[in-house]
């Protein structure tokens, strides 16, 4: 089950520097568009480099053509697709 | 004193056996300076490097301080090398500064370099003839940049010494000097002039010592005045050994004296008077504050009664006063004052309240998405939690806002509980400064990166 647990491990780290920048999330489903988390650009930037510390991959770094993701499931998925 | 003709003072004006019992050593020799005017460390041949451009490249500080003494007032000019010059650096110094002689302890390697003369120095012996100060030799110095050739700085000894002239005699007895600097560098060469002109000792560093058997050098030679950057304070706070020595006068300079580091010394060193000072190689010695608080007093820019004017300029400071570097040297040299005779230090103060207080280096700046961070007040916060010994705050590259900041840190205990020190850390971070600023990880390390010239390295700069 290696795809829920680093979906749970996004999620984790999306509460965590929730708490961190005083942001109440909305609750976490596969539609819900990036910019409705409350999220701002730095929040986002220390999401992608705690996930690469955690996961080992940076799937935005890692592709030239990588466009950042425009709701959650498209999130999940970056990190998904590319091998750990 | 004996002033020579023109009343041109040189080092040797300072010495003489009149001042009894004064030293210089390392850790493992010891050379009385009392009797040193009728001693060369040059085997007589002084005379050979008058009107020269000499090289100064001997491999130890002992040798070189007691080159220095014998050179100044004879040679034309005397460049100072630290002891870890890049040899590929070589010729285009020697190039720049029209070296025509290098005095050294390793003549062999030296004679294969091309130039004319090549002086072996070593541990002084009786002079035939007294030296005579024939001239005001000119003092060169090599920045501490840590990327391409260094620049040539150009001083006089009467630039160098302003500061020292203006303090005024230091209180009997005679103080013993150390500094954790070389003194082949400009903070480790004002230290080794202050042991010079007020008729005391000198105690230089060692390389290859320990910060623990250095302090106990430090004790046992009863040092009473030491500089160094925080860095270096802050690594000898960190050994047991501190508890054995203490000095009278504690001097900072070289990096941002923060309130952290002033207290842990006053902590350690409780009848000390602790100053923190402001010099470069290029724009002299600034000023000193001894209040015990960081940054300095908003009058003091703007000011020109003191012989060190300060401005304030987009946030940097520049400084005039004759103390400052007359220029650099070399065919491609820059401009180093602007035309008004101001020098552009390249650090940036804010003002807050009364004080001034330094911000970190205008090179050294990290964008995080557009918004500019300094490191050095990031860590400045960090360092105030009891816990922390030294952090260092960097750059880590983003591909959302380009950059974001995060921080390794030194805890004074590496068994202590990270978790709840990593999250009081960031509250304190988060008390003071903006969102942007608050580091993103927290990384505990056992040491961080020493610069030769004592400063926290700083690769992403």
């Amino acid at each position: 089950m290696k795809s829920m647990s680093v979906r749970l491990k996004i999620f984790a780290a999306m509460k965590q520097i929730a708490v961190e920048q005083g942001v109440t999330l909305p609750p976490l489903e596969d539609d819900l568009r990036l910019h409705e988390t409350g999220f701002d650009s730095l929040g986002f930037a220390i999401l992608v480099a705690r996930l690469e510390d955690e996961l080992g991959i940076d799937p935005f770094t890692m592709s030239e053509d990588a466009s950042f993701p425009l709701t959650i499931g498209d999130l999940v998925r970056a990190y998904e697709h590319l091998p750990a | 004193m004996n002033i020579s003709p023109r009343e041109t003072v040189s080092l040797r004006d300072y010495l003489g056996p009149h001042l009894k019992g004064r030293t210089i050593s390392d850790g493992r020799e010891l050379v009385s300076l009392t009797n040193i005017l009728g001693e060369s460390c040059l085997g007589g041949r002084l005379s050979e490097l008058s009107g020269r451009s000499v090289l100064l490249a001997a491999s130890d500080q002992l040798i070189s301080g007691l080159a220095m003494i014998e050179i100044d007032g004879v040679a034309r000019r005397m460049l100072l090398a630290p002891h870890d010059l890049d040899a590929g650096h070589v010729s285009a110094l020697v190039a720049d500064a029209g070296i025509d002689a290098v005095v050294t302890d390793d003549p062999a390697q030296w004679r294969e370099v091309g130039i004319a003369l090549v002086v072996a120095a070593r541990q002084p012996t009786t002079a035939a003839v007294a030296a005579r100060t024939e001239r005001a030799t000119e003092w060169l110095m090599l920045t501490s940049g840590t990327t391409g050739v260094p620049k040539i700085v150009s001083h006089t000894l009467a630039g160098l010494t302003g500061a020292i002239v203006a303090d005024g005699p230091p209180r009997a007895p005679a103080p013993t000097w150390a500094t954790f600097y070389d003194i082949r560098r400009y903070g480790g060469l004002q230290i080794f002039l202050r042991a010079i002109l007020s008729g005391g000792s000198m105690v230089l560093s060692e390389p290859g010592e320990t910060v623990g058997q250095h302090l106990a050098r430090l004790a046992a030679r009863g040092v009473t005045h030491i500089s160094g950057t925080p860095s270096h304070w802050r690594k000898a706070l960190m050994s047991a050994s501190i508890a054995s020595f203490s000095p009278r006068y504690v001097r900072l300079s070289g990096e941002i004296a923060d309130q952290a580091v002033l207290d842990g010394l006053q902590r350690a060193f409780p009848s000390a008077s602790i100053g923190h000072a402001y010099a470069s190689t290029e724009a002299g010695v600034g000023f000193a504050v001894n209040d015990g608080l960081e940054g300095f007093p908003a009058g003091m820019v703007g000011r020109s009664d003191s012989g060190v004017e300060m401005i304030v300029r987009d946030g940097t400071l520049w400084i005039r006063s004759t103390r400052t570097a007359h220029a650099y040297v070399g065919k491609d040299a820059a401009a180093l004052r602007d035309a008004e005779g101001f020098v552009d230090t390249g650090d940036m103060v804010e003002l807050r309240g009364e004080r001034y207080h330094f911000v970190g280096r205008r090179g050294g700046i990290i964008n995080v998405g557009g918004l500019k961070v300094h490191p050095e007040e990031i860590e400045a916060v960090i360092n105030r939690h009891a816990e922390v010994r030294m952090s260092r705050a960097r750059s880590r590259r983003s591909p959302i806002t380009g950059a974001i900041v995060v921080a390794d840190v030194i805890l004074a205990d590496a068994a202590g509980d990270g978790n709840k020190i990593r999250d009081e850390i960031l509250s304190n971070c988060r008390a003071s400064l903006a969102p942007y600023k608050i580091p993103a990880m927290i990384r505990f390390v056992a040491s961080l990166e020493i610069t030769a010239a004592g400063k926290l390295a700083r690769h992403d700069a």
